[in-house]
Order: C-alpha cells, then sequence, then structure tokens
C-alpha cells in the first residue's frame, strides 16, 4: 500500500480559488420542496470563524447518491448533491437544498485556516432509532449532529459546528472493520 | 457495529496556552479537543454510507484553460513559467480518474490576489493564481503556471513560507477528500518553514515535496516539475470491482 499524501491547511487565501458562484444553491430556483440549513462555525471560546469553508455531499431525494456533473457551473434543474460555502465574517453559513432521501444525513466536510486537516461530520436531518452512529454517542454529544427545525421559520434548519469546547461537534474518521480478503496483497 | 466507545474518550488537556501569540492562540481555539469518532467501515461498504460515495464533476465544471494559469489575462504573468503535473491515484497506486483537481498561489513576488494579503509586495494585473483540472484515464493531472514566490508570516520570529502550490483534490469517495500544499526542492526555505513542518513525520513531509522533472515542462516555455498524489480513506470501488 502507498502512503498517503499528507494533508496540510487550507490557509487564509483559498477564497480566490475554492468558493464558486451559486455554491450554496443545491436546490433549484424555486423548487417547492428547498429548505435553507444554516448556522455558524465558532471556535472554542465561542467566537465565529470567518474564514471556515464548508463542503456537504448528500443524497438526492430518490436517495439516489450518483450526483451529478455541473457543482461548480449549476445549470439550475441537475440535483449534484454537492455545495461549497464560507462563512462570512460572522461565521455564518447558508445553504439551500432538497431534504436526502433514503439516508437522515448530509456529509459535511469542514475547512479552516489552523487546521491541518479538514473535519468530517454529518448533519442529521431527522434521528431515525438505530441509526449506528447516533447509537453510539451519548445524547450531549448525540445532539452535536442534529439540525433543528427553526421555530417561526418554515423548511428551515439551523446547525451549528462548534471546533472545540464543551459542545464540541462530533467529527469522525472512518476505519474499515476488516481487511478484504484480496486486499492484503 | 460497535463505534468506538465514548467512555473511553480522553480529551486533549491542552487548553491554548495563555503564552500563545493572539494568532497562534486564535488557530489552536479552532482544533477539536476529542478524538474523531471511528466510524468502522464494513466490506462492502453499505450502500447508504454517504460519504463512501462522492461528488461527481465533469467538463462542464472546467473551462479548456482553466488548468493554465498564464493564459487566464491579457498579458503573461510576471515570473519562472512552469509547469506541475502527475498522478493522483488511490494508495493501491490505481489511478483516480475524472477527478477534480483545484489549486491556489502567490503570484511570483509572494503576493496573493487576495484583498487579506497584505503582504507589500507587488500584485501582478496578469495572475489570479487558482486554477482547475480533472484527472485524465490514467490519474493524471498538469498545470502550467509560475512559480509562486516566497513570503513572510509576520512576527517576531520573521517565518517565511517556502514557495508552494495548494492543492485541493476529490477522490470517488467523501472520505478521499484531500487539501494540501506542494513544495519545491532544494527550496532554502524548507527547514524554517512552519507550516510545512505541521506534518511531524519526516517521510511523509518529503512527499509534499515535487521532483524537478525537465521532461513535464515544455522546451523553451517552462520548467517542468512532477508531483504524485496519493489519496486516502475507502474507496467506494473496492466491493464493485471486486477485487
Amino acid at each position: 500500500m502507498l502512503p498517503p499524501t499528507p494533508s496540510q491547511t487550507v490557509g487564509p487565501y483559498y477564497g480566490t480559488a475554492l468558493p464558486f458562484p451559486g455554491g450554496g444553491d443545491l436546490a433549484p430556483p424555486g423548487h417547492p420542496g428547498a429548505v435553507t440549513l444554516h448556522g455558524h462555525v465558532y471556535d472554542g471560546e465561542g467566537t465565529p470563524v470567518p474564514d471556515a469553508l464548508l463542503e456537504f455531499w448528500q443524497a438526492a431525494p430518490d436517495g439516489s447518491l450518483a450526483g451529478a456533473p455541473g457543482s461548480l457551473r449549476r445549470d439550475g434543474r441537475a440535483f449534484t448533491g454537492f455545495a461549497r460555502v464560507p462563512t462570512c465574517r460572522d461565521g455564518h453559513y447558508e445553504l439551500h437544498t432538497l431534504l436526502p432521501g433514503g439516508v437522515p444525513y448530509l456529509a459535511l466536510c469542514v475547512l479552516a485556516r489552523g487546521l491541518d486537516h479538514h473535519l468530517f461530520t454529518r448533519v442529521y436531518v431527522t434521528e431515525p432509532p438505530g441509526d449506528p452512529l447516533l447509537s453510539a454517542l451519548p445524547p450531549q454529544r448525540r445532539a452535536t449532529l442534529r439540525a433543528r427545525p427553526e421555530p417561526g421559520r418554515p423548511n428551515t434548519y439551523r446547525f451549528d459546528v462548534k471546533l472545540q469546547g464543551e459542545d464540541e461537534t462530533v467529527f469522525l474518521e472512518w476505519r474499515h472493520q476488516q481487511l478484504h480478503r484480496n486486499d492484503e496483497g | 457495529m460497535a463505534l468506538s466507545e465514548p467512555a473511553q474518550e480522553r480529551i486533549r488537556p491542552t487548553d491554548p496556552d495563555d503564552t500563545l501569540s493572539p494568532a497562534a492562540r486564535a488557530v489552536a481555539l479552532r482544533v477539536p479537543l476529542r478524538p474523531a469518532v471511528r466510524v468502522p467501515v464494513p466490506l462492502p461498504p453499505l450502500p447508504d454510507t454517504v460519504e463512501l460515495t462522492g461528488p461527481v464533476f465533469g467538463a462542464a465544471d472546467v473551462g479548456p484553460l482553466d488548468h493554465d494559469l498564464t493564459r487566464q489575462h491579457r498579458g503573461e504573468p510576471i515570473g519562472e513559467r512552469i509547469a506541475v503535473g502527475g498522478r493522483v491515484t488511490d494508495r493501491r497506486g490505481r489511478p483516480v480518474r475524472g477527478q477534480l483537481v483545484e489549486v491556489w498561489q502567490a503570484n511570483a513576488a509572494g503576493r496573493y490576489a487576495h484583498p487579506l494579503d497584505r503582504h507589500p509586495a507587488p500584485l501582478d494585473p496578469n495572475f489570479t493564481g487558482a486554477g482547475r483540472c480533472l484527472t485524465d484515464d490514467d490519474g493524471r493531472y498538469r498545470f502550467v503556471t509560475v512559480r509562486p514566490g516566497a513570503y513572510p508570516l509576520g512576527g517576531p520570529e520573521d517565518h517565511w513560507r517556502a514557495s508552494h502550490l495548494h492543492f485541493s483534490l476529490f477522490g470517488t469517495a467523501f472520505t478521499q477528500r484531500l487539501v494540501t500544499q506542494m513544495y519545491f526542492p532544494g527550496d532554502p526555505l524548507l527547514p524554517d518553514d512552519i507550516i510545512w513542518h505541521t506534518v511531524r513525520d519526516a517521510a511523509a513531509r518529503s512527499r509534499l515535496v515535487s521532483a524537478f522533472d525537465p521532461a513535464a515542462g515544455e522546451p523553451g516555455r517552462s520548467l517542468g516539475y512532477r508531483w504524485d498524489i496519493v489519496l486516502d480513506g475507502p474507496s467506494a470501488t473496492w466491493a464493485e470491482e471486486g477485487r
């Protein structure tokens, strides 16, 4: 097995390269099922992080995880499953999307100056019983993965990312349970 | 499907140190103190594990000149023209095909075309410093650009960044996402580059340094550098390919 290329921080100057117009607009304009997902990214003292970049990857409403080209130049029709949104000066981000089908969550990758490695987490829009990840977490930790419908704002969910501290968001890494028989060679 | 036991979580006890400079302290406050929760990935992967698939990019996302950072403006940028290319593979050496590779960098004087960059070096009206391409069937990528200049990080220590290109890559799975930086061989600033040294392992760190490869350039026009990239993480194609 080849050793992987190490990760390095995204740094402060990615703004000329990575964000793109419509990066947070996954839902076609005017779609009746569109929802808003928004929140803040905070550091360990609750200070908003103004230079984070959030990437979302999710299933389509029909449960498909095939994705579609055209995320960077959206045609307003295809649901590509991918979004990229920078936080604003006040650490706020906003995403317009369609709720995923079949799976209860959106995958989220957080990049920011100061992080040597990006962080993976999940944004659960429902909390189905028996979800293997949620049910393995104590309630307080589990709550950090839950997007909450926002009172008084229809079709709007709030999800804050807390990079550090008492109510730090649960971040994830993946490990294969066992090596495949033919993977050892 | 047992996850890592939360009760055994050892929270890193290091609160950001008061002796740190304000900038270093602000950065330290961004690093999670709890270990990441390990999600076991069964083989074959469960079809509803979102992270084992990934976004798809295609020709519509990338223009034919997006890989050439020297042709994005009316005039030629100032600087030493270079071509940087290599292969993107998974850990078993298999090409990662049709995947988006993005780069960004400072200009030849060491300044980013970014509103936050206050380094008093000249901006180049013919250089934005951002490019994109898709890997080909063999996992190859290639960019044409100018060699970025070094720049100071500020602060009492007078640290400088070695010349580097920022790279952003997707794989076939969301878990393969990689953002990293490529450096140049023989750069005298490398031993003191504090960002390069955030990779603690010397062998791993050396993999961030490209190789001078004249054949990768264009005769009479640009020098060439080769840099191969290996993406980590479970690949969604394992089960499909049956190996």
